[in-house]
């Protein structure tokens, strides 16, 4: 029996920023959208970003698109996408200044202007020094804008399907994509979502870690929908760790604390950024700071009983700057490390928080993937913006700010893109005859399984397997010990088992779909891992410690069926502005 | 198995703090609720996720006594 079906010019999967940004874009230009999202829209994770949107208005002080492009190029070390990160920087004030109109309330400065802060990795002048480029909405920038977006969605007529999740792509014997099954949580019903474009915004998938700053709903689905699909995953080796993940929990203390001046201390209280970042200190970019606390913890000079982490102090900026200008994190540092940071510091670790590889998109946020003579040729019909796609801006590492920026440029422009693709394309394709049928075949191997594997216990292993094998500082023996492992875990999601078959909201049913999903996103990263004989951006490795421009200036492309990886190169020639040629990193 | 499967979802947030939070919540010392009780929690679920961990976090207040009962032992878990 053939699934029910629903059809939209445009399905958008995800709710989030760059989901929302998108599917305004397409409701404005009068489409008919449906949006699907695991939880209502402004509970997305986009709602945990604290720190801002990185954009050179220049409101408080000289600056340039033209620097924040050199700034992402130099943070990516050089593995970004230089056409995608000129067309970023570019449209960044734009879609800022565009999200303000639409209601965000943005902090501002006295004569009136958006207020910036301070972010670690944003200089003037190429590298000389500091810039105020982050615009936020106190702590609250994610959530203001998700809700922005989401009003201006209403208005617009998007229609919204709340607790549905998405199993599988559907794509035709050409390729071509033409829409998904998607599961209602609340009846347990699969439905087709006949589509003439789809939209992937699932954002990121950083809980296939043990320490990670990422909400529980981070599993994926996106990258996994894609990899069963058959369209390879874009550099899963980078993940960024956040250097202030707090010891045991995860929760995330923003770097705004070091842009306000709170600082890092070794167990004997030296502040020992000094030492590895002599001109940026504290506020160099994330993977200069990760991998110094994890030097120094692995040296012996840790904190705490187990020498295990590292203290970052806040109590010399007094009271009223904690409370003004960081008013979480007091808060967050009682409750989950049980200390008051207004008078001890907080003890903190290098915690998975941003995942830089995804679903290969170019700078129009179309899908993309090799074929003989054409290393980027756009699958039809699909299309990938936000965290869970690779265009790629932040290549081997993320500037803190731009992942909201990407949200709201590539957001938009993949919607744009979208406008003009359906408009040379008219009507829908017909579906092909087994539509939907891997799907069924997925739930009923789960509903049908016995004697199998638990959920919990299989993820559980997944996540120790990457945080051991695979985390901020990589070893040669572990990551190889690792693809075996991760083999063995991926066996045992073939055969997961779920006890209770209800249909109303069965939250088992979905966590064992949920793993289906965070399995290739952990495989691919493995494997990819172990693949680059080099250390880039976030990917450290012991044994190979420099970047190796001859042999890895190029991106990795992972296959699901067969583990097999590809390369394709970087695009190192930016839209108009001239090439920044790699250099070595330093700060 | 519906209801609470439904409250366990709603209970998966956009800040890890609540998931964390209202997990350990729910696994412990939601067995112990009213039926009243359970519903002002139900309804504490339905605010935004920073209104609801300013709650938690104790920077604001509930608007009502029984929602604050409530709040306060969100805040002990
Ligand atoms: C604590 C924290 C703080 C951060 N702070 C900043 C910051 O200050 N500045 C910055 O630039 N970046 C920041 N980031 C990163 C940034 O917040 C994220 O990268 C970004 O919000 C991701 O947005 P998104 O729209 O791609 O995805 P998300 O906001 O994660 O949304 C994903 C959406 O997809 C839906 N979804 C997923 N799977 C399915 C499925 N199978 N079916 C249906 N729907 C599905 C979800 O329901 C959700 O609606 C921060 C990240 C964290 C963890």
């Amino acid at each position: 029996m053939a699934l029910p079906t629903r059809k939209f010019d445009a399905v958008v999967v995800g709710a989030g920023g760059a989901g929302m940004r998108a599917a305004l874009q397409l409701a404005e230009a009068g489409l008919k959208v449906g949006v699907l999202s695991k939880v209502f829209p402004t509970r997305s994770h986009t709602v945990a970003a604290q720190g801002g949107i990185g954009a050179s208005l220049g409101n408080m002080g000289e600056d340039s698109w033209l620097w924040h492009m050199y700034d992402t190029i130099k943070g990516s070390d050089y593995l970004g996408d230089q056409d995608a990160i000129e067309f970023m920087c570019r449209m960044a004030p734009e879609v800022v200044y565009e999200l303000e109109h639409f209601g965000m309330p943005f902090d501002r400065n006295e004569n009136g202007t958006v207020y910036q802060r301070p972010f670690g990795g944003h200089s003037r002048d190429f590298g000389a020094g500091p810039v105020q480029r982050s615009v936020c909405a106190a702590d609250r920038t994610g959530h203001a804008m998700l809700h922005t977006l989401y009003q201006r969605n209403v208005r617009a007529n998007t229609v919204f399907f709340v607790e549905w999740m998405a199993l599988d792509l559907i794509r035709d014997a050409s390729g071509q994509v033409l829409g998904v099954t998607a599961m209602e949580m609340e009846t347990g019903e699969v439905w087709i979502f006949h589509a003439r474009a789809t939209l992937f915004a699932t954002g990121g998938a950083g809980r296939i870690f043990s320490a990670s700053t990422n909400a529980f709903i981070n599993t994926g689905d996106g990258l996994g929908m894609a990899a069963r699909a058959g369209i390879p995953l874009e550099d899963m080796e980078f993940w960024q760790f956040h250097p202030t993940g707090v010891a045991g929990a995860g929760v995330l203390i923003t770097e705004g604390v070091r842009g306000e001046g709170g600082y890092l201390l070794n167990k004997n209280g030296e502040r020992f950024m000094e030492r590895y970042a002599p001109t940026m200190k504290d506020l160099a970019s994330r993977d200069v700071v990760s991998r110094a606390m994890a030097t120094e913890i692995k040296e012996g000079r840790g904190c705490g009983k187990e020498a295990d982490h590292i203290l970052l102090k806040l109590d010399h900026l007094g009271v009223d700057v904690v409370e003004k200008r960081l008013p979480g994190i007091r808060e967050i540092a009682k409750k989950f490390a049980n200390v008051d940071p207004v008078k001890d510091p907080i003890p903190v670790v290098p915690t998975c928080h941003y995942q830089m590889g995804g679903i290969p998109t170019n700078y129009h946020g179309e899908v993309v993937v090799p074929t003989p003579g054409n290393v980027s040729t756009v699958v039809q019909g699909f299309y990938a913006a936000g965290e869970c796609a690779c265009a790629s801006v932040h290549g081997a590492n993320r500037l803190g700010t731009n992942s909201l920026t990407d949200l709201l440029v590539f957001g938009k422009a993949s919607g744009n893109r979208v406008i003009e693709y359906l408009k040379e394309n008219p009507g829908h394709k017909d579906l092909p005859a087994d539509a939907g049928e891997v799907s069924r075949a997925r739930l009923a191997r789960l509903d049908g399984q016995t004697k199998g594997e638990s959920v919990f216990e299989v993820g559980a292993e997944m996540r120790r397997t990457m945080q051991a094998h695979c985390g901020v500082f990589r070893f040669p023996d572990m990551l190889t010990e690792g693809v075996a492992r991760i083999e063995e875990v991926t066996e045992r999601v073939k055969r997961t088992e779920i006890q209770d078959k209800s249909k109303t909201f069965n939250t088992a049913r979905i966590e064992a779909l949920e793993l289906d999903n965070l399995i290739e996103v952990a495989r691919s990263t493995m494997i990819c891992a172990e693949a680059r004989k080099e250390s880039r951006g976030a990917h450290d490795r012991a044994d190979y410690p420099k970047r190796d421009d001859e042999s890895w200036l190029k991106h990795s492309l992972w296959y699901a069926a067969d583990n097999h990886l590809e390369y394709k190169p970087v695009v190192l020639k930016p839209l108009t502005a001239q090439s920044f040629e790699p250099k070595v990193r330093s700060y | 198995m519906g209801d609470m499967d439904r409250l366990r979802w709603r209970c998966r947030r956009g800040l890890l703090e609540l998931d964390i939070v209202l997990t350990r919540f729910l696994d412990g010392p939601y067995e112990a609720l009213s039926s009243v009780q359970r519903d002002t929690f139900s309804a504490l679920l339905t605010l935004a996720d920073n209104d609801l961990w300013d709650l938690v976090a104790g920077r604001n207040d509930a608007q009502t006594a029984p929602e604050q009962e409530i709040v306060e032992r969100l805040r002990q878990a």
